[in-house]
Protein backbone atom coordinates (compact mmCIF):
# COMPACT_ATOMS: atom_id res chain seq x y z
CA UNK A 1 0.00 0.00 0.00
CA UNK A 2 1.43 3.21 -0.97
CA UNK A 3 0.50 7.18 0.57
CA UNK A 4 0.82 10.40 -0.11
CA UNK A 5 0.45 12.28 3.53
CA UNK A 6 -0.14 16.07 2.61
CA UNK A 7 0.94 17.70 6.11
CA UNK A 8 0.48 21.50 6.55
CA UNK A 9 2.50 23.57 9.29
CA UNK A 10 0.75 25.77 11.76
CA UNK A 11 1.27 27.48 14.74
CA UNK A 12 1.78 25.97 17.73
CA UNK A 13 -1.57 25.43 19.86
CA UNK A 14 -0.06 26.97 22.97
CA UNK A 15 1.03 30.25 20.61
CA UNK A 16 -0.16 33.65 21.58
CA UNK A 17 -1.76 35.21 18.07
CA UNK A 18 -0.39 38.70 17.30
CA UNK A 19 -1.75 40.56 13.83
CA UNK A 20 0.81 41.62 11.87
CA UNK A 21 1.26 45.26 10.65
CA UNK A 22 -0.39 44.78 7.35
CA UNK A 23 -3.50 43.42 9.51
CA UNK A 24 -4.31 40.91 7.20
CA UNK A 25 -1.45 38.09 8.65
CA UNK A 26 -0.43 37.14 11.81
CA UNK A 27 2.74 38.41 12.42
CA UNK A 28 5.32 35.21 13.01
CA UNK A 29 7.94 36.57 15.33
CA UNK A 30 8.53 34.15 17.85
CA UNK A 31 5.87 31.33 16.86
CA UNK A 32 6.85 28.06 17.04
CA UNK A 33 5.43 25.85 14.55
CA UNK A 34 4.52 22.70 14.23
CA UNK A 35 3.07 19.37 11.77
CA UNK A 36 -0.76 20.22 11.98
CA UNK A 37 -1.72 17.83 15.06
CA UNK A 38 -4.43 16.10 12.70
CA UNK A 39 -1.77 15.21 10.10
CA UNK A 40 -0.43 13.05 12.70
CA UNK A 41 -2.94 10.46 12.78
CA UNK A 42 -2.67 10.90 9.03
CA UNK A 43 0.38 10.08 9.18
CA UNK A 44 0.83 7.30 11.64
CA UNK A 45 -2.25 5.62 9.88
CA UNK A 46 -0.07 5.39 6.61
CA UNK A 47 2.97 4.23 8.60
CA UNK A 48 0.93 1.83 9.77
CA UNK A 49 -0.34 0.45 6.13
CA UNK A 50 3.34 0.32 4.88
CA UNK A 51 4.33 -1.75 8.07
CA UNK A 52 1.73 -4.09 7.39
CA UNK A 53 1.98 -4.52 3.76
CA UNK A 54 5.00 -2.26 2.30
CA UNK A 55 5.31 0.38 0.19
CA UNK A 56 6.12 4.02 0.48
CA UNK A 57 4.87 6.74 2.72
CA UNK A 58 5.59 10.49 0.94
CA UNK A 59 4.99 13.07 2.68
CA UNK A 60 4.22 16.38 0.78
CA UNK A 61 4.10 20.43 2.18
CA UNK A 62 3.73 23.22 0.67
CA UNK A 63 4.88 26.52 1.86
CA UNK A 64 7.78 28.40 2.30
CA UNK A 65 11.41 27.10 3.34
CA UNK A 66 10.28 26.38 6.94
CA UNK A 67 7.84 23.55 5.83
CA UNK A 68 11.42 21.12 5.18
CA UNK A 69 11.75 21.32 8.93
CA UNK A 70 8.33 19.57 9.40
CA UNK A 71 8.81 17.33 6.93
CA UNK A 72 11.73 16.21 8.06
CA UNK A 73 9.99 15.40 11.36
CA UNK A 74 7.89 13.35 9.72
CA UNK A 75 10.72 11.35 7.62
CA UNK A 76 11.87 10.78 11.29
CA UNK A 77 8.32 9.34 12.46
CA UNK A 78 8.44 6.76 9.43
CA UNK A 79 7.64 8.70 5.91
CA UNK A 80 10.14 6.97 3.94
CA UNK A 81 9.90 9.92 0.87
CA UNK A 82 9.57 13.56 1.10
CA UNK A 83 8.40 16.36 -1.25
CA UNK A 84 8.49 20.18 -0.51
CA UNK A 85 6.24 22.38 -2.89
CA UNK A 86 7.80 26.11 -2.73
CA UNK A 87 5.10 28.97 -2.14
CA UNK A 88 3.83 31.89 0.22
CA UNK A 89 0.82 30.04 1.31
CA UNK A 90 -0.54 32.49 3.39
CA UNK A 91 -1.44 33.73 -0.25
CA UNK A 92 -3.27 30.96 -1.76
CA UNK A 93 -6.83 30.07 -1.51
CA UNK A 94 -7.57 26.82 -0.28
CA UNK A 95 -8.91 25.82 -3.70
CA UNK A 96 -5.45 27.22 -4.69
CA UNK A 97 -3.17 24.65 -2.03
CA UNK A 98 -5.42 21.84 -3.61
CA UNK A 99 -4.32 22.14 -7.43
CA UNK A 100 -0.98 22.21 -6.50
CA UNK A 101 -1.27 19.11 -3.94
CA UNK A 102 -3.23 17.42 -6.48
CA UNK A 103 -0.97 18.09 -9.30
CA UNK A 104 2.25 16.72 -7.49
CA UNK A 105 0.29 13.68 -5.93
CA UNK A 106 -0.66 12.22 -9.59
CA UNK A 107 3.39 12.03 -9.91
CA UNK A 108 3.91 10.04 -6.51
CA UNK A 109 2.82 6.51 -6.02
CA UNK A 110 -0.51 6.09 -4.39
CA UNK A 111 -3.48 3.87 -3.13
CA UNK A 112 -4.20 6.65 -0.36
CA UNK A 113 -4.21 10.29 0.29
CA UNK A 114 -3.96 11.51 3.38
CA UNK A 115 -5.10 14.78 5.04
CA UNK A 116 -5.31 15.81 8.80
CA UNK A 117 -9.32 16.66 9.19
CA UNK A 118 -8.27 20.36 9.41
CA UNK A 119 -5.20 22.68 9.43
CA UNK A 120 -5.01 23.60 12.98
CA UNK A 121 -5.28 27.46 13.02
CA UNK A 122 -7.31 28.34 9.67
CA UNK A 123 -9.69 25.47 10.51
CA UNK A 124 -11.02 25.70 6.61
CA UNK A 125 -11.27 21.66 6.50
CA UNK A 126 -11.45 22.26 2.46
CA UNK A 127 -8.00 21.35 1.02
CA UNK A 128 -8.92 17.14 1.52
CA UNK A 129 -12.33 16.88 -0.23
CA UNK A 130 -11.09 19.58 -2.68
CA UNK A 131 -8.12 17.40 -3.77
CA UNK A 132 -10.33 14.44 -3.63
CA UNK A 133 -12.76 16.72 -6.39
CA UNK A 134 -9.86 17.56 -8.42
CA UNK A 135 -8.49 13.83 -8.50
CA UNK A 136 -11.72 12.43 -9.20
CA UNK A 137 -11.55 9.64 -6.45
CA UNK A 138 -13.77 9.31 -3.40
CA UNK A 139 -13.76 11.08 -0.37
CA UNK A 140 -14.00 9.98 3.88
CA UNK A 141 -13.85 12.44 5.88
CA UNK A 142 -12.84 13.08 10.44
CA UNK A 143 -12.37 9.03 10.08
CA UNK A 144 -11.90 7.85 13.34
CA UNK A 145 -11.25 3.89 12.19
CA UNK A 146 -9.68 2.66 8.57
CA UNK A 147 -9.58 -0.93 7.61
CA UNK A 148 -7.81 -1.33 4.25
CA UNK A 149 -8.84 -4.21 1.91
CA UNK A 150 -8.07 -5.25 -1.63
CA UNK A 151 -8.63 -2.14 -3.73
CA UNK A 152 -11.23 -0.75 -1.24
CA UNK A 153 -11.00 0.61 2.23
CA UNK A 154 -13.76 0.46 4.88
CA UNK A 155 -13.70 3.60 7.61
CA UNK A 156 -15.70 4.66 9.87
CA UNK A 157 -16.54 9.06 9.62
CA UNK A 158 -17.19 10.77 12.71
CA UNK A 159 -20.85 12.76 12.05
CA UNK A 160 -22.95 14.69 14.80
CA UNK A 161 -23.34 12.51 17.92
CA UNK A 162 -23.18 9.08 15.45
CA UNK A 163 -20.87 7.56 13.45
CA UNK A 164 -20.99 6.16 9.54
CA UNK A 165 -19.71 3.45 7.90
CA UNK A 166 -18.35 3.79 4.73
CA UNK A 167 -16.57 2.04 1.83
CA UNK A 168 -14.81 3.42 -0.64
CA UNK A 169 -12.66 1.89 -3.54
CA UNK A 170 -8.95 2.67 -3.95
CA UNK A 171 -7.57 5.12 -4.55
CA UNK A 172 -9.29 7.57 -1.90
CA UNK A 173 -9.24 10.44 0.04
CA UNK A 174 -8.99 10.56 3.56
CA UNK A 175 -8.88 12.98 6.81
CA UNK A 176 -8.11 11.75 9.99
CA UNK A 177 -9.67 12.80 13.09
CA UNK A 178 -8.14 12.16 16.52
CA UNK A 179 -8.44 8.70 18.05
CA UNK A 180 -7.91 7.31 14.86
CA UNK A 181 -5.16 6.27 16.20
CA UNK A 182 -2.05 6.90 18.77
CA UNK A 183 0.93 8.46 16.80
CA UNK A 184 4.32 7.47 17.43
CA UNK A 185 7.18 9.95 18.53
CA UNK A 186 10.31 9.82 16.23
CA UNK A 187 13.13 7.83 17.50
CA UNK A 188 16.60 8.47 17.82
CA UNK A 189 17.33 6.23 15.07
CA UNK A 190 14.16 7.62 12.91
CA UNK A 191 16.07 10.58 13.40
CA UNK A 192 18.90 9.50 12.00
CA UNK A 193 18.07 7.50 9.30
CA UNK A 194 16.01 10.60 8.50
CA UNK A 195 18.91 12.90 7.79
CA UNK A 196 20.21 10.39 5.12
CA UNK A 197 16.86 10.79 3.10
CA UNK A 198 16.99 14.30 0.74
CA UNK A 199 13.56 15.79 0.49
CA UNK A 200 12.58 16.49 -3.01
CA UNK A 201 11.92 20.00 -4.04
CA UNK A 202 9.45 21.90 -6.38
CA UNK A 203 7.94 24.92 -7.58
CA UNK A 204 4.64 25.69 -8.39
CA UNK A 205 5.12 26.24 -11.83
CA UNK A 206 7.55 22.81 -12.16
CA UNK A 207 3.83 21.16 -11.25
CA UNK A 208 2.51 23.13 -14.70
CA UNK A 209 0.20 25.68 -12.88
CA UNK A 210 0.63 29.37 -13.60
CA UNK A 211 0.44 31.56 -9.86
CA UNK A 212 -2.77 33.12 -11.47
CA UNK A 213 -4.31 29.21 -10.70
CA UNK A 214 -3.23 29.79 -6.58
CA UNK A 215 -2.43 32.61 -5.61
CA UNK A 216 -5.31 35.54 -4.75
CA UNK A 217 -7.52 33.88 -6.53
CA UNK A 218 -11.54 33.23 -5.10
CA UNK A 219 -11.11 34.02 -1.55
CA UNK A 220 -8.93 37.20 -0.11
CA UNK A 221 -8.38 38.09 3.50
CA UNK A 222 -9.18 41.19 3.60
CA UNK A 223 -8.97 42.20 7.85
CA UNK A 224 -7.49 39.62 10.66
CA UNK A 225 -8.27 41.13 14.53
CA UNK A 226 -8.31 40.29 17.39
CA UNK A 227 -11.54 39.42 19.11
CA UNK A 228 -12.82 41.84 21.81
CA UNK A 229 -11.27 41.46 24.68
CA UNK A 230 -14.08 39.93 26.95
CA UNK A 231 -14.91 41.18 30.03
CA UNK A 232 -14.79 39.10 33.08
CA UNK A 233 -17.98 39.00 34.88
CA UNK A 234 -19.82 38.48 38.73
CA UNK A 235 -17.37 36.21 40.97
CA UNK A 236 -19.14 34.89 44.02
CA UNK A 237 -18.09 32.85 46.68
CA UNK A 238 -19.64 28.94 46.21
CA UNK A 239 -18.95 27.70 50.14
CA UNK A 240 -22.34 27.63 50.67
CA UNK A 241 -23.08 25.13 47.89
CA UNK A 242 -27.36 25.58 47.88
CA UNK A 243 -26.84 28.87 47.92
CA UNK A 244 -24.54 29.34 44.80
CA UNK A 245 -26.83 26.73 43.33
CA UNK A 246 -29.87 29.36 43.56
CA UNK A 247 -27.60 32.32 42.26
CA UNK A 248 -26.99 30.12 39.10
CA UNK A 249 -30.30 29.45 38.51
CA UNK A 250 -31.36 32.89 38.67
CA UNK A 251 -28.36 33.80 36.43
CA UNK A 252 -29.70 30.87 33.90
CA UNK A 253 -33.16 32.07 33.82
CA UNK A 254 -32.68 35.67 34.08
CA UNK A 255 -29.80 36.50 31.93
CA UNK A 256 -29.15 33.51 29.45
CA UNK A 257 -33.11 32.70 29.26
CA UNK A 258 -32.51 28.95 29.54
CA UNK A 259 -34.64 27.49 31.94
CA UNK B 1 -31.11 36.29 -11.95
CA UNK B 2 -28.15 36.84 -9.49
CA UNK B 3 -29.29 35.18 -5.58
CA UNK B 4 -28.85 32.40 -3.01
CA UNK B 5 -29.26 29.33 -2.63
CA UNK B 6 -28.81 27.24 0.78
CA UNK B 7 -28.23 23.75 0.58
CA UNK B 8 -30.62 22.23 3.51
CA UNK B 9 -30.87 19.15 5.55
CA UNK B 10 -34.03 17.57 7.06
CA UNK B 11 -34.01 15.15 9.76
CA UNK B 12 -37.84 13.44 10.86
CA UNK B 13 -39.09 15.18 8.15
CA UNK B 14 -37.97 18.73 9.56
CA UNK B 15 -35.10 21.00 8.38
CA UNK B 16 -32.06 21.17 10.89
CA UNK B 17 -31.83 24.00 12.75
CA UNK B 18 -28.40 24.99 10.78
CA UNK B 19 -30.70 24.85 7.73
CA UNK B 20 -32.63 27.30 9.31
CA UNK B 21 -29.88 29.69 10.23
CA UNK B 22 -28.56 29.34 6.64
CA UNK B 23 -31.84 30.40 5.35
CA UNK B 24 -32.73 32.94 7.64
CA UNK B 25 -29.23 34.66 6.72
CA UNK B 26 -29.94 33.70 3.43
CA UNK B 27 -33.16 35.83 2.86
CA UNK B 28 -31.07 38.66 3.73
CA UNK B 29 -28.70 38.19 1.42
CA UNK B 30 -30.80 37.95 -1.51
CA UNK B 31 -32.27 41.00 -0.05
CA UNK B 32 -29.36 43.00 -0.42
CA UNK B 33 -28.17 41.29 -3.52
CA UNK B 34 -32.14 42.07 -4.99
CA UNK B 35 -32.37 38.88 -5.90
CA UNK B 36 -34.12 35.58 -5.02
CA UNK B 37 -33.52 33.17 -2.27
CA UNK B 38 -33.81 29.55 -3.47
CA UNK B 39 -33.37 26.20 -1.48
CA UNK B 40 -32.13 22.29 -1.99
CA UNK B 41 -33.14 19.46 -0.24
CA UNK B 42 -33.49 15.66 -0.75
CA UNK B 43 -37.03 15.30 0.71
CA UNK B 44 -39.84 17.11 -0.37
CA UNK B 45 -41.55 17.08 3.27
CA UNK B 46 -39.90 20.35 4.11
CA UNK B 47 -40.97 22.10 1.55
CA UNK B 48 -43.74 24.68 3.54
CA UNK B 49 -41.02 25.15 5.87
CA UNK B 50 -38.14 26.40 3.47
CA UNK B 51 -41.11 28.77 2.27
CA UNK B 52 -41.52 30.13 6.11
CA UNK B 53 -38.17 30.78 5.70
CA UNK B 54 -37.89 32.56 2.82
CA UNK B 55 -37.42 30.46 -0.02
CA UNK B 56 -39.43 30.92 -3.33
CA UNK B 57 -38.16 27.73 -4.89
CA UNK B 58 -37.43 23.92 -3.69
CA UNK B 59 -35.05 22.05 -5.69
CA UNK B 60 -35.53 18.70 -4.82
CA UNK B 61 -33.49 15.73 -5.57
CA UNK B 62 -34.26 11.87 -4.88
CA UNK B 63 -30.44 11.35 -3.41
CA UNK B 64 -31.36 9.19 -0.28
CA UNK B 65 -29.00 9.33 2.46
CA UNK B 66 -26.42 11.63 2.29
CA UNK B 67 -23.07 10.28 0.19
CA UNK B 68 -20.90 12.87 -1.41
CA UNK B 69 -20.56 12.17 -5.20
CA UNK B 70 -24.38 12.47 -5.84
CA UNK B 71 -24.91 15.09 -3.50
CA UNK B 72 -22.07 16.86 -4.67
CA UNK B 73 -23.72 16.85 -8.54
CA UNK B 74 -27.33 17.71 -7.56
CA UNK B 75 -26.19 20.45 -5.87
CA UNK B 76 -23.79 21.65 -8.65
CA UNK B 77 -27.02 21.07 -10.85
CA UNK B 78 -29.40 23.03 -8.52
CA UNK B 79 -26.57 25.91 -8.44
CA UNK B 80 -26.04 26.15 -12.61
CA UNK B 81 -30.24 25.88 -12.87
CA UNK B 82 -30.77 28.66 -10.47
CA UNK B 83 -28.03 31.08 -11.15
CA UNK B 84 -27.33 31.84 -8.02
CA UNK B 85 -24.10 33.88 -6.84
CA UNK B 86 -23.77 32.85 -3.26
CA UNK B 87 -24.31 28.95 -1.67
CA UNK B 88 -24.57 28.75 1.89
CA UNK B 89 -24.53 25.54 3.99
CA UNK B 90 -24.95 25.04 6.99
CA UNK B 91 -21.55 24.22 9.09
CA UNK B 92 -22.36 20.38 9.87
CA UNK B 93 -20.52 17.38 9.33
CA UNK B 94 -22.29 17.18 5.81
CA UNK B 95 -21.66 20.35 4.99
CA UNK B 96 -18.68 20.78 5.77
CA UNK B 97 -18.41 17.53 3.19
CA UNK B 98 -20.18 18.66 0.26
CA UNK B 99 -18.92 22.43 0.02
CA UNK B 100 -15.38 21.99 -0.84
CA UNK B 101 -16.48 18.96 -3.33
CA UNK B 102 -18.92 21.09 -5.08
CA UNK B 103 -16.16 24.41 -5.10
CA UNK B 104 -13.55 22.43 -6.32
CA UNK B 105 -15.64 21.12 -9.03
CA UNK B 106 -17.21 24.47 -9.80
CA UNK B 107 -13.81 26.35 -9.59
CA UNK B 108 -15.20 28.17 -6.33
CA UNK B 109 -14.21 29.92 -3.45
CA UNK B 110 -15.61 28.99 0.10
CA UNK B 111 -15.73 30.52 3.34
CA UNK B 112 -15.67 28.30 6.24
CA UNK B 113 -17.43 28.10 9.43
CA UNK B 114 -18.28 32.43 9.28
CA UNK B 115 -20.47 33.79 11.55
CA UNK B 116 -21.26 37.09 9.93
CA UNK B 117 -22.14 37.72 5.76
CA UNK B 118 -22.71 40.62 4.07
CA UNK B 119 -23.18 41.34 0.30
CA UNK B 120 -20.48 44.38 -0.69
CA UNK B 121 -19.78 45.85 -3.69
CA UNK B 122 -21.09 42.95 -5.99
CA UNK B 123 -19.15 40.69 -3.61
CA UNK B 124 -19.39 38.01 -0.86
CA UNK B 125 -18.23 39.19 2.46
CA UNK B 126 -17.53 36.56 5.53
CA UNK B 127 -15.83 36.89 9.02
CA UNK B 128 -14.14 33.24 10.72
CA UNK B 129 -12.89 32.52 13.63
CA UNK B 130 -9.42 31.23 12.92
CA UNK B 131 -6.56 30.16 15.57
CA UNK B 132 -10.01 28.84 17.10
CA UNK B 133 -11.37 31.96 17.89
CA UNK B 134 -8.02 33.36 19.05
CA UNK B 135 -8.76 35.97 15.92
CA UNK B 136 -11.16 36.75 13.25
CA UNK B 137 -10.87 36.95 9.52
CA UNK B 138 -12.67 39.07 7.16
CA UNK B 139 -12.58 37.40 3.79
CA UNK B 140 -13.59 38.27 0.96
CA UNK B 141 -15.16 35.94 -1.77
CA UNK B 142 -15.40 36.77 -5.57
CA UNK B 143 -15.92 33.78 -7.57
CA UNK B 144 -19.18 32.85 -9.11
CA UNK B 145 -20.85 31.39 -7.10
CA UNK B 146 -19.32 32.10 -3.89
CA UNK B 147 -19.68 29.60 -1.08
CA UNK B 148 -20.03 29.84 2.01
CA UNK B 149 -20.65 27.67 5.04
CA UNK B 150 -22.20 29.06 8.51
CA UNK B 151 -21.16 28.43 11.84
CA UNK B 152 -24.41 26.19 14.14
CA UNK B 153 -25.58 28.63 16.33
CA UNK B 154 -24.26 32.05 14.69
CA UNK B 155 -27.49 33.27 12.79
CA UNK B 156 -30.57 33.18 14.27
CA UNK B 157 -33.30 31.47 12.78
CA UNK B 158 -36.51 33.92 11.46
CA UNK B 159 -39.33 32.72 9.97
CA UNK B 160 -40.06 35.75 6.75
CA UNK B 161 -43.70 34.36 6.40
CA UNK B 162 -43.98 33.39 2.97
CA UNK B 163 -45.89 31.02 0.63
CA UNK B 164 -44.71 27.22 -0.23
CA UNK B 165 -42.35 27.48 -3.01
CA UNK B 166 -42.28 26.60 -6.61
CA UNK B 167 -40.92 22.41 -6.29
CA UNK B 168 -38.15 21.69 -9.02
CA UNK B 169 -37.05 18.21 -9.54
CA UNK B 170 -33.87 17.18 -10.17
CA UNK B 171 -32.98 13.95 -11.20
CA UNK B 172 -29.18 12.63 -10.79
CA UNK B 173 -27.89 9.70 -11.52
CA UNK B 174 -24.08 9.37 -9.96
CA UNK B 175 -22.34 5.66 -8.82
CA UNK B 176 -21.23 6.90 -5.46
CA UNK B 177 -17.27 5.35 -4.84
CA UNK B 178 -17.93 6.28 -1.13
CA UNK B 179 -20.82 4.75 -0.06
CA UNK B 180 -22.70 4.65 3.39
CA UNK B 181 -22.81 0.76 4.85
CA UNK B 182 -24.23 1.76 8.47
CA UNK B 183 -24.65 4.25 10.68
CA UNK B 184 -23.41 3.46 14.49
CA UNK B 185 -25.49 5.62 17.48
CA UNK B 186 -23.00 5.10 19.82
CA UNK B 187 -24.22 6.67 22.82
CA UNK B 188 -27.99 6.78 22.58
CA UNK B 189 -29.81 9.69 23.34
CA UNK B 190 -26.26 11.76 23.60
CA UNK B 191 -26.51 15.36 22.34
CA UNK B 192 -24.09 16.27 20.26
CA UNK B 193 -21.85 19.41 21.42
CA UNK B 194 -22.15 21.01 17.06
CA UNK B 195 -24.98 22.22 17.70
CA UNK B 196 -26.55 22.85 21.24
CA UNK B 197 -27.33 25.41 22.62
CA UNK B 198 -26.21 24.79 26.41
CA UNK B 199 -23.13 22.76 26.87
CA UNK B 200 -22.22 21.80 30.48
CA UNK B 201 -18.41 20.88 30.37
CA UNK B 202 -15.86 18.80 32.87
CA UNK B 203 -12.61 18.88 33.14
CA UNK B 204 -9.65 17.98 35.30
CA UNK B 205 -11.24 18.70 38.43
CA UNK B 206 -13.33 16.00 38.37
CA UNK B 207 -10.40 14.16 39.35
CA UNK B 208 -11.42 10.85 37.84
CA UNK B 209 -13.83 9.35 34.82
CA UNK B 210 -16.84 8.31 36.84
CA UNK B 211 -17.06 11.44 38.11
CA UNK B 212 -18.62 12.93 34.79
CA UNK B 213 -21.84 11.49 35.87
CA UNK B 214 -22.33 14.44 37.70
CA UNK B 215 -22.02 16.30 34.31
CA UNK B 216 -24.31 14.21 32.56
CA UNK B 217 -26.81 14.65 35.12
CA UNK B 218 -26.72 18.64 35.11
CA UNK B 219 -26.73 18.71 31.26
CA UNK B 220 -29.67 15.74 31.00
CA UNK B 221 -31.13 17.97 33.86
CA UNK B 222 -31.02 21.36 31.76
CA UNK B 223 -31.47 19.56 28.52
CA UNK B 224 -27.53 20.23 27.44
CA UNK B 225 -25.01 18.37 25.50
CA UNK B 226 -21.57 17.06 28.04
CA UNK B 227 -18.27 18.68 27.15
CA UNK B 228 -14.98 18.25 28.28
CA UNK B 229 -11.75 19.79 28.13
CA UNK B 230 -8.52 18.17 26.18
CA UNK B 231 -6.58 16.71 29.94
CA UNK B 232 -9.99 14.69 30.37
CA UNK B 233 -10.17 13.19 26.67
CA UNK B 234 -6.18 12.77 26.54
CA UNK B 235 -7.21 11.17 29.67
CA UNK B 236 -9.27 8.46 27.96
CA UNK B 237 -12.34 9.64 30.89
CA UNK B 238 -14.50 10.62 28.10
CA UNK B 239 -14.59 10.54 23.90
CA UNK B 240 -12.92 12.95 21.64
CA UNK B 241 -16.60 13.46 20.05
CA UNK B 242 -17.12 15.56 23.15
CA UNK B 243 -13.48 17.84 23.29
CA UNK B 244 -14.20 21.68 23.24
CA UNK B 245 -11.29 23.72 21.91
CA UNK B 246 -8.31 24.13 19.62
CA UNK B 247 -8.24 19.96 18.65
CA UNK B 248 -11.79 19.23 19.62
CA UNK B 249 -14.68 21.58 18.30
CA UNK B 250 -15.17 25.42 18.62
CA UNK B 251 -18.50 25.80 20.32
CA UNK B 252 -20.88 29.34 20.61
CA UNK B 253 -23.51 28.09 22.45
CA UNK B 254 -26.08 30.35 24.14
CA UNK B 255 -24.89 28.61 27.92
CA UNK B 256 -21.81 27.30 28.96
CA UNK B 257 -20.74 25.67 32.10
CA UNK B 258 -17.60 24.96 32.53
CA UNK B 259 -16.92 22.45 35.93
CA UNK B 260 -13.52 22.06 37.28
CA UNK B 261 -11.96 23.49 34.06
CA UNK B 262 -9.04 25.65 34.60
CA UNK B 263 -9.14 27.43 31.12
CA UNK B 264 -6.14 26.63 29.49
CA UNK B 265 -5.67 28.82 26.47
CA UNK B 266 -6.79 25.96 23.47
CA UNK B 267 -9.96 25.70 25.38
CA UNK B 268 -10.99 29.10 26.68
CA UNK B 269 -10.33 29.64 22.24
CA UNK B 270 -12.51 27.13 21.82
CA UNK B 271 -15.39 28.62 24.14
CA UNK B 272 -15.33 32.37 24.65
CA UNK B 273 -17.52 32.94 21.95
CA UNK B 274 -20.63 31.22 24.12
CA UNK B 275 -23.21 34.10 24.72
CA UNK B 276 -23.32 33.14 28.46
CA UNK B 277 -20.53 31.50 30.07
CA UNK B 278 -20.98 30.31 34.20
CA UNK B 279 -17.38 28.81 35.69
CA UNK B 280 -17.41 26.83 38.53
CA UNK B 281 -13.57 26.32 39.96
CA UNK B 282 -12.26 25.41 43.07
CA UNK B 283 -9.21 28.03 42.38
CA UNK B 284 -9.90 31.90 41.99
CA UNK B 285 -7.26 32.33 39.78
CA UNK B 286 -8.65 29.98 37.32
CA UNK B 287 -7.90 31.59 33.61
CA UNK B 288 -11.65 30.70 33.19
CA UNK B 289 -12.79 32.90 35.52
CA UNK B 290 -11.80 35.45 32.71
CA UNK B 291 -13.63 35.04 30.34
CA UNK B 292 -17.11 33.91 32.73
CA UNK B 293 -19.96 35.89 33.14
CA UNK B 294 -20.77 34.17 36.56
CA UNK B 295 -17.88 32.51 38.31
CA UNK B 296 -18.16 30.74 41.61
CA UNK B 297 -14.96 29.76 43.56
CA UNK B 298 -15.67 26.79 45.52
CA UNK B 299 -16.23 22.77 45.33
CA UNK B 300 -17.67 21.64 42.00
CA UNK B 301 -18.63 18.35 44.15
CA UNK B 302 -20.58 19.89 46.20
CA UNK B 303 -22.41 22.62 43.42
CA UNK B 304 -22.82 20.78 40.77
CA UNK B 305 -25.26 18.07 42.31
CA UNK B 306 -26.91 21.48 44.07
CA UNK B 307 -27.61 22.59 41.21
CA UNK B 308 -28.83 19.91 39.02
CA UNK B 309 -31.74 19.70 42.01
CA UNK B 310 -32.17 23.54 41.41
CA UNK B 311 -32.63 22.91 37.40
CA UNK B 312 -35.10 19.98 38.29
CA UNK B 313 -36.97 22.55 40.61
CA UNK B 314 -37.08 25.28 38.36
CA UNK B 315 -38.11 23.29 35.20
CA UNK B 316 -41.03 21.40 37.35
CA UNK B 317 -42.65 25.30 38.53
Amino acid sequence: MNSVVCIAQVPDTESRIKIAGDSRRIDEAGIKFIVSPYDEFALEEAIRLKEKSGGDVTVVGFGPDRVQQALRECLARGATKALHIKGETAEADSLGIAKVLAAAIKSLPHDFVFFGKQGVGTDNSLVGPMVAELLGYPQINVVTHLEAGDGKVTAHREIEGAEEIIEASLPAVITAQKGLNEPRYASLKGIMAAKRIAIDSKSVADLGLQDSDVFNQRVTTVKLELPPEKKAGRKIDGGDAAAAAKEIVKYIREEAKAL
Amino acid sequence: MAGVLVFTEVKDGKLKKTSREALSIGGKLAEAMGGELVAFASDRAVVDEAGKYGAKKLFVANVGPYMTEPYAAALQHAVSQSQASVVLLGGTSNGRDLAPRVAARMNAGVASDVDRLEWTNGKLRARRPVYSGKAYATVEVSSNPAIATTRPNAFPPEESGGGAPQVVEIAVQVEAKAKLIDTKMPEAGEMSIAEADIIVSGGRGLKEAANFSLIRDLAHAIGGAVGASRATVDAGWIDHQHQVGQTGRVVSPNLYIACGISGAIQHLAGMTSSKHIVAINRDPEAPIFRVADLGVVGDLFQIVPALTEEVKKAKTH
